[in-house]
């Protein structure tokens, strides 16, 4: 009777999120099978720690799973990714700069705007998808990601101007080719 | 607000993360400058293209199957090891139950149920006292009826030297001697002998230094009495009716 009460309950609360699970899961493994596999591990992570879970908010609370069950695993099953070096300042809000790309930007298709999300170090990366594709507040991303408020923001700001450049060089080569 | 201050905040502005009056700061400031604006602008063209269905990743069906099934595998282990934890607290709980009640009974029980070293020592003097009758001579290794030549006859046969007397006049008269095991150690044995009642009164070094007085018991028939005297323990075993037998006593450590 235990038994049921605590899956129907977890299923209740957490297998909602699958589809978030596994959207931040794929863009921070960028692999199928991967995300699957860490999926699943987190799951059942999750399961076990359900008992520790008394919020309202399932689905922060999953990805914060989700998350640390990924760098677990790519921790153990790859080299480690570059970090980004902290004097990673270089072109910071220059704004000029950008303005004339932002046309280009506009005509980068889906594809393109893929790839140059999946470029992004996985600092930036993760604070992109939770932002934008999970459309998550800053408070419950620093929460996921276990960052203060200020670092949210500033990743954000500057995985932005990144995925910009990004998107622009890789228009300017369209151009050219 | 400076230029550098409203792009600073266009992040948060365009992710809806500001407060009112921070917020409206922010759009007075787009409004009035150009190159604000058209930050502004490109952030939110940035969005719209990241914006749609297109780049999220959505689970494959089989995934949740997949997780369901693994989870259901999960709380059944969970269950049965809750069930096996369980079990074992249960026979760990009893155990420790009856080693209470053990402890509490062995408390309660009267001391004169309980075998004490005493009550076992009783039962192999009577057991050694049946088997000296049993056998021929009564098992007297020294046959004599004086003191002389008992007492002696103990030299380099034990490591202590037992009081040997005659109380023939008394009417408990020696007959004679013998080594004995008992109490994990070689006891002197004396034979006595009262009209037909015979009387093994056995004596080894005590533990204790003082003297302490005589305690009677009755066992299968037989009288025993015990004491402690001169660091000496002494047990006297017979067939004897006790009124003698304490007579007896009372000559053994008058004599002494």
């Amino acid at each position: 009777m235990q038994k049921q009460n605590k899956l129907a309950t977890f299923e209740e609360a957490v297998l909602p999120h699958l589809d978030a699970a596994y959207n931040l899961a794929h863009w921070l493994t960028r692999n199928d099978t991967d995300a699957e596999d860490v999926v699943q591990e987190a799951y059942l992570r999750a399961f076990k720690f359900f008992g520790g879970f008394h919020g309202a908010d399932g689905r922060s609370w999953l990805l914060a799973i989700v998350r640390n069950t990924c760098y677990t695993w790519m921790q153990h099953n790859r080299s480690p990714e570059l970090s980004v070096p902290l004097d990673d300042e270089l072109h910071e809000i220059e704004s000029k700069d950008l303005n004339p790309e932002a046309l280009l930007v506009q005509r980068a298709d889906t594809l393109m705007v893929r790839q140059a999300l999946e470029e992004l170090p996985v600092e930036f990366r993760e604070v992109l998808v939770l932002r934008e594709l999970e459309e998550m507040s800053y408070r419950d991303i620093a929460s996921i990601t276990d960052l203060p408020l200020g670092t949210v923001m500033s990743r954000l700001a500057r995985g932005r101007k990144r995925l910009q450049q990004a998107l622009t060089n890789h228009m300017h080569a369209e151009v050219l080719s | 607000m400076s230029c550098q201050r409203a792009q600073e905040l266009i992040h948060g502005y365009v992710d809806g993360e500001l407060d009112l009056v921070r917020s409206l700061e922010v759009e007075e400031h787009i409004h009035g400058c150009e190159i604000c604006a058209r930050a502004y602008r490109s952030q939110t063209t940035l969005r719209s293209s990241l914006k749609g269905d297109s780049l999220y990743y959505r689970a494959p069906e089989k995934l949740q199957k997949r997780i369901q099934s693994s989870l259901r595998k999960e709380a059944k282990s969970e269950v049965s090891k809750r069930a096996f934890d369980r079990r074992w607290l249960t026979v760990g709980a009893s155990l420790a139950f009856m080693l209470l009640i053990g402890v509490v009974v062995w408390r309660l029980v009267p001391r004169s149920i309980r075998p004490s070293g005493d009550e076992l020592l009783a039962q192999e003097i009577v057991s050694d006292h049946v088997r000296s009758l049993q056998l021929e001579n009564h098992r007297i290794d020294v046959i004599s009826e004086d003191p002389h030549t008992v007492k002696p006859w103990f030299d380099g046969k034990l490591d202590f030297a037992p009081p040997v007397k005659d109380f023939s006049s008394q009417d408990f008269s020696l007959l004679g001697g013998r080594l004995e095991y008992l109490n994990n150690r070689t006891v002197a044995a004396l034979v006595y002998g009262r009209r037909k009642h015979f009387i093994n009164l056995f004596i080894w070094p005590s533990e204790q230094a003082g003297a302490t007085g005589e305690m009677t018991t009755q066992r299968q028939g037989y009288n025993l009495i015990h004491w402690t005297s001169s660091g000496m323990n002494y047990w006297a075993i017979s067939d004897l009716n006790s009124v003698e037998l304490h007579e007896f006593a009372h000559l053994v450590q008058q004599g002494q």
